[in-house]
C-alpha cells in the first residue's frame, strides 16, 4: 500500500458562494436518496401504506359514509388520503435527521469547508422526492378505484402541488422534532402523536358537519383541511366544507399557501437553530 | 501570527456541565512535524481535538491551526485541515467510493476530480475490491482505513487522527502505522491522539502527556523516558510478602507498588549489572521466595506510571466522566478485537 503524494493544496477550486451552496445540498439531498432506496423500510411509509390506506378507506369506511352533498367516496377521499399519507410520512424527516444526528457522519459534514444548513435543505429535498413518489402512488391506486379528478390538467397539477408544498411545510417542522429527539426511535414515536391527530382531526376522511362541536372548530381550521379542500375545489371532487362558513373553508386555497408559508416561517429558521445548537458540542 | 501548517493552542478550557474536559491545555506542533497526546480515556484529548477541528468552541483559551483562528476562521481552517475522529465518520450506508466522492464534493472539488481522487485514494488504502460495496459489508480496520482516507481527500497540510488505532486488531494497527508513517514523510503536520503509548512511541516526535485535562508532561520519547529515571524492576513472589518492599528497598529508585494479591512488586530502578542477582540474593536473605524477576528498560508505559501514580492500562474510573468516553475501559496494551461501535 502506497500514499501518493500529499502536496498541501489548501486553495481548493471554489465556486461562487450561491453556485456552491446549491451544488452541497445536491450532492447532500443524493446522499439522502441513496439512504432511503437502500432502506426499504423507510420506503414502507411511502409505497405500501398509501395503497393499504386507500383501499382500506374506500372499501371499509367509504361504504358507511353518506356525503351531505352527494359524490362517491372514492371521488371525496383521494384528497383526504393523499393529506393524510403526505402528513404521516413527513415523520420520515425527523427519523432520518435524528438518525444521521446519533452517527459520526454529521461530524464528518462538519469538519468540511461546506454550508452547514445544506444538511437541513437536502433533507427536506429528498423527503419532498419520497412526498412525490407517495402522491403518485396514491393517485394510481385511487384513479383504480374510481377517483376522478375533474377539473383542468393545470388545476389538476395545482392540486398536487398544494399538497407537496404543505408536505415540505410539515418537513420542517419534523426536522425540528428529529432535532430535539434522543433518537430516531422517540423520534417516531412523538411524530406519531402529532402527526396522527392532525391528519385524523379534520375533513380528510369524513366531512366536519356532524362532529361535536370543539372538534369540528379545530377540523375546520386544521391545515390540513385547508389543503384538502383546496384539492377538491381544483379538481372537482365533493368538498362538503364549501357550505362551512369559516375563512379557511371559504377560501381554502388561500389558507393552504399561507399555511403552509407560514409552517416554513416558523420551523425553518427555527431547525436551523436547534441544528447549530445541537452540534454546538 | 502562527506557520501555514501548524497547530498552536493556548490555554484551551472545556466544561461540560461538572465535568472539566480540559483544564487549561497548551501546544506547540510546528508545521511537517508529529505530535501525539497521550492519554487514558477521559483525560481530554478528544475534547482537544474537536476544538482545534472546529467542532467545538472552547469556554476559553485559543487555538491556531494552519494560521487561522479556529473559532473565528473556522472555515478557512476547514480548508486545510483532514479529520479521522474516535467515531467511524463514514456513511454507513454508502459504499467506499460513494463516500469518498461524496466528501471530495463537499470540500468543494469538481465532480470528476473528486472521482479521480476517490480511486486514487480507494486503491492506496486497499480498498478498490470492497470499493463498490456498502459499508455495512466493511471489516473494522477497512472502516478505519476509508475514515483516514475521508480525512485525505483534499490533501490537506494539517492532519488530525484521534485514536485511530483504538479497537483494531494488531494486524490493522501495524498496517494503520505504516499509512501514517508514509503520510508524515510526506511532510504533513499531524496530530494524533492515542492511549496506547507504544503507539505514540513509535509515531510522533514529540509527545505530550494529557491527564484529567491537563498536560502532566511533555517531550520526546527518550526525554520521557529519562524522567523516569531507568528501567523498571517487576518481581513475581511464591507468597505475598509484606518484608518485600523493605528488602527491596536499597535497589529502587522510587516507590515499590504492590499488586492487589500482594504477589506481584514493581519499581524503578537504575540499570546496574547484575541487578537482578543482587535483588533475587538479597530477597532469599529476607527469607522470601522468588518466582521471577525482570528488569525492563523504561517504556512509556512507566512514564505514564511515574507521571501519574497509576498505570494507563488501567484506566481507572475515571474513565466515566468525559463525554469522549465509553462503557467498560479498554486495555490498550493487549490486543484487543473488534471495533467500538
Amino acid at each position: 500500500m502506497t500514499v501518493a503524494t500529499l502536496a498541501p493544496e489548501a486553495a481548493l477550486p471554489r465556486a461562487p458562494g450561491v453556485v456552491r451552496k446549491g451544488l452541497d445540498v445536491v450532492v447532500l439531498t443524493g446522499r439522502n436518496i441513496v439512504h432511503i432506496v437502500r432502506e426499504p423500510l423507510q420506503l414502507s411509509d411511502v409505497t405500501v401504506q398509501p395503497v393499504l390506506f386507500t383501499l382500506l378507506f374506500v372499501y371499509v369506511f367509504g361504504a358507511g359514509v353518506v356525503l351531505p352533498r352527494g359524490g362517491t367516496y372514492a371521488d371525496f377521499a383521494i384528497a383526504g388520503l393523499l393529506a393524510l399519507n403526505l402528513t404521516t410520512s413527513s415523520m420520515g424527516t425527523a427519523v432520518g435527521l435524528s438518525t444521521d444526528l446519533n452517527t459520526g457522519v454529521i461530524d464528518r459534514f462538519r469538519t468540511l469547508p461546506m454550508w452547514r444548513p445544506a444538511v437541513l435543505v437536502a433533507r427536506s429535498l429528498a423527503d419532498l422526492s419520497t412526498a412525490v413518489v407517495c402522491a403518485a402512488i396514491v393517485a394510481v391506486t385511487g384513479l383504480v378505484v374510481g377517483w376522478r379528478p375533474g377539473g383542468s390538467f393545470l388545476a389538476t397539477l395545482a392540486g398536487f402541488g398544494i399538497f407537496l408544498l404543505f408536505s415540505y411545510a410539515l418537513s420542517w417542522g419534523c426536522a425540528c422534532l428529529g432535532m430535539i429527539s434522543k433518537g430516531p426511535e422517540s423520534a417516531q414515536g412523538v411524530g406519531l402523536v402529532i402527526l396522527f391527530p392532525l391528519a385524523i382531526v379534520s375533513n380528510a376522511l369524513v366531512p366536519t358537519q356532524r362532529m361535536p362541536p370543539v372538534l369540528r372548530t379545530v377540523a375546520n381550521w386544521n391545515p390540513v383541511s385547508a389543503v384538502a379542500s383546496a384539492a377538491r375545489n381544483l379538481w372537482h371532487n365533493p368538498n362538503p366544507s364549501a357550505s362551512i362558513q369559516t375563512w379557511p373553508m371559504q377560501h381554502p386555497i388561500l389558507a393552504s399557501l399561507a399555511w403552509s408559508f407560514l409552517l416554513i416561517a416558523i420551523f425553518a429558521p427555527l431547525a436551523t437553530l436547534l441544528y447549530r445548537r445541537r452540534t454546538a458540542n | 501570527m502562527t506557520d501555514q501548517a501548524s497547530i498552536r493552542a493556548e490555554g484551551l478550557t472545556k466544561r461540560y456541565g461538572d465535568t472539566i474536559a480540559l483544564a487549561g491545555i497548551d501546544l506547540e506542533v510546528p508545521a511537517g512535524s508529529i505530535l501525539a497526546v497521550l492519554g487514558p480515556n477521559g483525560a481530554g484529548k478528544t475534547t482537544a481535538v474537536r476544538i482545534l477541528t472546529t467542532l467545538t468552541t472552547p469556554d476559553s483559551g485559543r487555538a491556531w491551526v494552519a494560521g487561522h483562528d479556529v473559532v473565528r476562521e473556522a472555515a478557512a481552517v476547514q480548508r486545510n485541515i483532514g479529520v479521522t475522529a474516535q467515531d467511524a465518520t463514514v456513511d454507513g450506508l454508502l459504499t467506499g467510493r460513494q463516500n469518498l466522492v461524496m466528501v471530495g464534493r463537499l470540500s468543494g472539488l469538481r465532480r470528476a476530480d473528486a472521482r479521480r481522487r476517490a480511486s486514487e485514494l480507494l486503491e492506496q488504502f486497499d480498498l478498490t475490491d470492497a470499493a463498490d460495496r456498502v459499508l455495512t459489508g466493511y471489516s473494522g480496520g477497512m472502516r478505519r482505513r476509508l475514515d483516514l482516507a475521508a480525512g485525505l481527500v483534499t490533501r490537506p497540510p494539517v492532519l488530525f487522527l484521534d485514536e485511530p488505532t483504538t479497537g483494531l486488531d494488531p494486524t490493522s494497527r501495524v498496517r494503520m502505522w505504516a499509512v501514517i508513517r508514509l503520510l508524515v514523510s510526506e511532510g504533513v503536520t499531524l496530530l494524533l491522539t492515542t492511549q496506547y503509548l507504544d503507539e505514540a512511541d513509535e509515531l510522533a516526535d514529540r509527545i505530550v502527556v494529557v491527564d484529567h485535562g491537563r498536560i502532566i508532561a511533555d517531550g520526546t520519547s527518550s526525554e520521557l523516558k529519562s524522567e523516569t529515571g531507568g528501567a523498571r524492576l517487576e518481581i513475581q513472589l511464591s507468597e505475598p510478602a509484606e518484608a518485600a518492599p523493605t528488602a527491596l528497598a536499597p535497589f529502587v529508585s522510587g516507590p515499590v507498588h504492590v499488586s492487589r494479591d500482594g504477589r506481584r512488586l514493581r519499581a524503578p530502578v537504575r540499570s546496574a549489572t547484575g541487578l537482578a542477582t543482587t535483588v533475587v540474593r538479597a530477597l532469599d536473605q529476607a527469607g522470601i521466595a522468588v518466582d521471577d524477576v525482570e528488569v525492563h528498560q523504561p517504556s512509556l508505559d512507566d512514564v505514564f506510571f511515574a507521571l501519574t501514580g497509576h498505570p494507563s492500562t488501567e484506566a481507572d474510573n475515571d474513565a466515566g466522566d468525559a463525554p469522549e468516553t465509553e462503557a467498560g475501559p479498554d486495555r490498550p496494551l493487549a490486543a484487543s478485537t473488534g471495533v467500538r461501535s
